[in-house]
């Protein structure tokens, strides 16, 4: 954890440090902080990682940007920094060239869809679009006659209705209404909306991780500092019992999404293998997130629930990143109908692939 | 960070993907020869000497080890990949199983030369059996409270006292055990144990099976008395087995074995339901199958460190920990999924008569080889709070 063994972490994580701090973004009740953090990541191209050079991205690998937001989630940094990735890597798929600012994309929900009509139009209503708010432009995937597009948009042409979630970040409903590219491509074979669900779900899996990799770090030294009944409270095996356990969710949670993200990362294609190891990263650090969010909480008591802890930037993002491109319960349906599908005597097989 | 646990994710090597199709074949065979029957998860009442020296034939136990102890110098992977095959094929393992796990690197670690050229080519043959003598009738999780006395005569000691719980003693041609040779002292409560290797079946062993609650009797209370030991059976330190007994956790805790127990329900749940789930069933298998899934690739994640040569006593401890309460559960959340299935499922009899073998076999997952407890104790020390 925390280990920077690539070039790409080690810059994101000196400015996360430098910007990013937690109790100082937290004190900051005007959010001055996030221009300025927003500026340096983009002068480090980290925004556009996952584009190539020669369509205006800084041409990381997949391995190298999912890294990255393994270490943006340990900062819990409320800036559309994974949407804009996404959004960079989906446009980069269809050869089309990013623009500079913040970008999201949809649908960010399996449900939702685009249609693209007969004049090149889009149109359709997606909700729970992460930082529609702030993005200057979106990524859109549409559906249309002759398959699957990939549109870059750009955002003033949608109407955007603002929500949050549960973390206090932008989730917005994003409509479009017969809205006219910027620009178009068909996408290549083989990526559809449920591949961008995948990418979008491991995404979000290591953030959830590297969250609570932080909620066990600040957990553990809450408990060796503040005294109850005149002890320590890591002292108490009950207390001891609870960290452990909390351990061993944040433990699963890193291993299911870097598991899953190292499967993508040398995919030749997105085929059963890959999808048990992207839906299992996304169910299961769901599932990490409630219990060892739960746990850190119980850890800190009354001062974990309040506002002016950083308690909350951790446990609230990391369930409220539970629900964005596909909930852990969407999830478990699909594979079980997947696994179902296989038959009985090709689900080991399946687990054993890798 | 203050906890700097790793889970590197590890793809198993091509050779052992090549290996694995070697396994399935091979057990395909012996299943296809009548030798078990792998939807029955009663491997543990099936002594299956015949089958233990087929797989040795094979070169499959002792697969790490030295080859001039009879070993095939082939990887930890490689060996992963043997293990989670047979388990989950319900393969009657029991024979050789703790041997190749655990006994046969205590041996080669501390055992002198001729006890090693005589023993460890025995147990990649498959030849023998071993069992595992830590608890006392007074002495379980605390294993450093055991009072068993091993006396110093002529040539060796004497043992006197009983150990418990020991799986397979009534099979075993040997046990490794610790015995006390001096009393604690005040600055550590651990010393003064030694591990021994023991020959059973000789004077001074007495063997009482004692019945476990799935109906079956594979765990023992072994009483010794005057049981001579020769002094070249000790393993290791005299005194100092509390050194000892740590490096054999990680391999101990974090092998497939720690969530493959009950497997088999989850395979018939999926038979059962079909090819068309309901979307209770298919959420419930979903999630069931993530969840394997994971601890899967955490447990391989510290096979990859094993043979990288590091020690992940902490991360193995949280694979144990995880994957036991789940494979513990695992028949209890099958049974919920199963409520359900049709009547007309033609496996429906055989998924009960499991989900029944395993709800009973459920308890001791979470107690044998290290209960919850002093898992979590010891993920809390790797976490700097003891």
């Amino acid at each position: 954890m925390a280990e920077s063994d690539n070039i790409v972490v080690e810059t994101a994580e000196k400015i996360f440090a430098d910007l990013a701090d937690p109790q100082t973004i937290n004190n900051d009740r005007k959010n001055s902080w996030q221009a300025p953090l927003w500026q340096a990541l983009s002068e480090a191209g980290l925004p556009l990682s996952w584009v190539p050079d020669d369509l205006g991205g800084s041409g990381a690998s997949l391995a190298d940007g999912f890294a990255l937001l393994n270490a943006a989630g340990r900062f819990a940094v409320a800036v559309p920094l994974a949407e804009t990735m996404l959004a960079g890597w989906l446009l980069a798929q269809a050869r089309i060239t990013s623009p500079e600012g913040e970008m999201t994309v949809l649908p960010a929900s399996p449900k939702d869809r685009i249609t693209l009509d007969a004049d090149g139009a889009l149109s359709g209503r997606t909700r729970g679009v992460p930082f529609a708010k702030a993005a200057k432009h979106l990524a859109v995937l549409a559906h249309g006659k002759d398959g699957v597009s990939i549109a870059l948009v750009d955002a003033t042409k949608a109407r955007i209705e603002a929500g949050l979630n549960v973390g206090y970040d932008h989730s917005d409903t994003v409509t479009l209404d017969k809205v006219q590219p910027v620009t178009i491509k068909p996408a290549p074979g083989g990526l559809d909306q449920t591949t961008l669900m995948l990418m979008g779900g491991v995404a979000r899996s290591l953030q959830i991780a590297g969250a609570l990799e932080s909620m066990l770090d600040i957990s553990v030294r809450y408990s060796n500092e503040r005294v109850a009944f005149e002890k320590k409270i890591s002292k108490f095996q009950a207390v001891q019992h609870n960290l452990a356990r909390l351990a061993g969710e944040s433990a699963a949670a890193l291993a299911a999404a870097t598991s899953a993200a190292d499967a993508i990362a040398n995919a030749t294609a997105f085929n059963d293998e890959v999808y048990l190891e992207a839906a299992s990263a996304k169910i299961r650090c769901a599932e990490a997130a409630e219990k060892g969010g739960g746990i850190a909480h119980q850890v800190h008591g009354a001062i974990g629930f309040t506002m002016e802890h950083i308690l909350h930037r951790y446990s609230l993002r990391a369930l409220a990143w539970r629900d964005d491109f596909g909930s852990e319960s969407y999830w478990a349906v699909e594979l079980g109908k997947l696994v179902a599908n296989r038959g009985a005597d090709e689900l080991w097989p399946l687990v054993a692939s890798r | 960070m203050t906890a700097a646990l790793r889970f590197d994710p590890i793809r198993l090597p091509e050779k052992c993907e090549q290996l694995r199709k070697e396994v399935r074949a091979f057990l395909a065979e012996e299943i296809a020869a009548g030798t078990f029957d792998p939807h029955k998860p009663n491997r543990e009442d099936t002594d299956a000497p015949e089958f233990s020296r087929r797989v040795g034939a094979k070169g499959w136990l002792g697969m790490t080890w030295p080859k001039k102890y009879g070993g095939q110098e082939r990887s930890f992977l490689e060996r992963y990949v043997v293990t989670e095959e047979m388990r989950v094929a319900n393969a009657p393992t029991r024979r050789f199983f703790v041997a190749d796990r655990q006994s046969g690197p205590v041996l080669l670690k501390y055992a002198p030369e001729h006890i090693k050229m005589e023993i460890l080519p025995r147990i990649c043959r498959g030849e023998i059996c071993f069992a595992i003598g830590m608890s006392e009738p007074n002495s379980g999780s605390d294993l450093f409270a055991a009072k068993t006395r091993a006396t110093r005569t002529d040539g060796g000691y004497l043992i006197n006292g009983t150990k418990i719980w020991t799986s397979s003693a009534h099979i075993a041609d040997y046990m490794i055990a610790i015995f006390r040779t001096s009393p604690p002292t005040k600055e550590n409560r651990r010393h003064g144990l030694t591990q021994f290797l023991v020959k059973m079946k000789q004077p001074g062993i007495k063997v009482n099976p004692i019945g476990q609650i799935t109906g079956q009797y594979e765990f023992n209370e072994v009483v010794f008395t005057d049981h001579f030991i020769p002094d070249d059976h000790v393993l290791g330190e005299v005194d100092g087995a509390w050194k000892q007994a740590t490096s054999e956790l990680a391999y101990e805790r974090s092998g497939p074995e720690r969530f493959l127990e009950t497997y088999y329900v989850l395979t018939e749940l999926v038979r059962a339901v079909g090819s068309n789930p309901d979307t209770r069933s298919a959420e419930g298998i979903g999630r069931l199958v993530a969840q394997l899934h994971t601890m899967r690739r955490m447990s391989v994640s510290v096979a990859g460190m094993l043979e990288a040569g590091k020690e992940p006593v902490v991360e193995a401890s949280i694979v144990k920990d995880i994957g036991t309460v789940w494979e513990q559960q695992l028949p209890h959340r099958v049974r919920d999924l199963a409520a359900f299935v049709e009547e007309t499922a033609t496996n429906r009899e055989t998924l009960e008569r499991q989900l029944d073998f395993a709800i009973k076999t459920a308890p001791k997952l979470t107690i044998q080889g290290g209960t919850t407890e002093v898992l979590r104790g010891i993920i809390a020390r790797g976490l700097g709070l003891r």
